[in-house]
């Protein structure tokens, strides 16, 4: 049961593996690696689960916290192409190219 | 563990090693570097999740958080830096090819005599392990024997590699600091 579960898991790494390196556009790639970092996650789980070893959770959950980082750290980049520093000054040159 | 459990275990394994290979030789193969620093990202996952399997949780932990969560936001940085693409090399990539298969076989070659995996009578199990798996419970009085290898066993070495980090953490921030104030003087000017 859980084998089956992993298999699977295993099949959609492989497709957004696949999805990253085809891209075409970039929010495909951000699509693909916040997918991947989430089957990362339901991986650990179902192998803690098959291992007899639920506490494996805990661990799980940190993963998705550091998914969740590195989702933010893509989307900031794209929106704005630069990370950190001086951000209030690109929104202005943002909404400059708007007007 | 029952057999058929550790047998998953092992097929999850191969699986996972097949896509750190397809992973990397993606990485080698692609020109757009904002795909590099998303697959450089898998890469570290899927490492991450190997130690998993292999029961070393902590390393894992240090993998995911450092190698897929770090190091992606410090790309991302660097990323903005630079082009999007990466140039197409002049010259033919045989010799670095050529110094890898070496040095690969060479590492193969290097495993060929180490003990097997989970094997009871491998060196690292009989010389102070035992030790500190009976010991640390009475002597240490923590539950966690890595924690008290780390804590207490090995505490002077980690104090030391604390120091190390402490000191890299405060010349970033001094580097960092002297930046961002000189910017600002030239701005008011």
């Amino acid at each position: 049961m859980f084998g089956a579960v992993a298999a699977a898991i295993l099949v959609t790494m492989l497709l957004a593996i696949i999805r990253l390196a085809l891209g075409p556009v970039l929010y495909d790639r951000v699509l693909a690696a916040n997918t991947f970092g989430t089957a990362t996650v339901l991986l650990i789980a179902v192998l803690g689960y098959m291992n007899g070893r639920p506490d494996f959770l805990d661990i799980a959950l940190l993963y998705a916290l550091v998914n969740f980082v590195g989702t933010l750290a893509i989307l900031k980049f794209s929106r704005y192409g630069r990370l950190g520093d001086e951000l209030p000054d690109s929104e202005q040159n943002l909404q400059g190219e708007k007007d | 563990m029952t057999e058929e459990s550790i047998l998953g275990t092992v097929v999850v394994d191969i699986i996972l090693f097949g896509l750190l290979a397809i992973t990397a030789v993606e990485i080698a193969r692609l020109r757009s570097l904002f795909g590099v620093v998303a697959l450089s990202g898998v890469f570290s996952l899927l490492s991450a999740g190997l130690f998993v399997t292999l029961d070393a949780v902590d390393v894992a932990f240090t993998e995911a958080a450092v190698g897929a969560g770090v190091s992606t936001v410090l790309m991302l940085g660097a990323l903005s830096l630079t082009t999007q693409r990466e140039r197409i090399p002049s010259h033919t990539a045989l010799l670095p090819f050529f110094v890898v298969v070496v040095t690969g076989s060479v590492l193969i070659y290097g495993t060929l005599d180490v003990p097997a995996f989970g094997d009871p009578k491998a060196p690292v199990h009989t010389h102070v392990a035992p030790e500190y798996i009976e010991g640390s419970a009475e002597v240490i009085d923590v539950p966690n024997v890595v924690t008290s290898v780390l804590a207490s066993y090995r505490g002077f070495d980690t104090l030391g590699e604390t120091v190390v980090i402490f000191t890299a953490g405060v010349a970033v921030i001094a580097m960092l600091g002297s930046g961002l104030r000189r910017r600002k003087n030239g701005q008011q000017k």
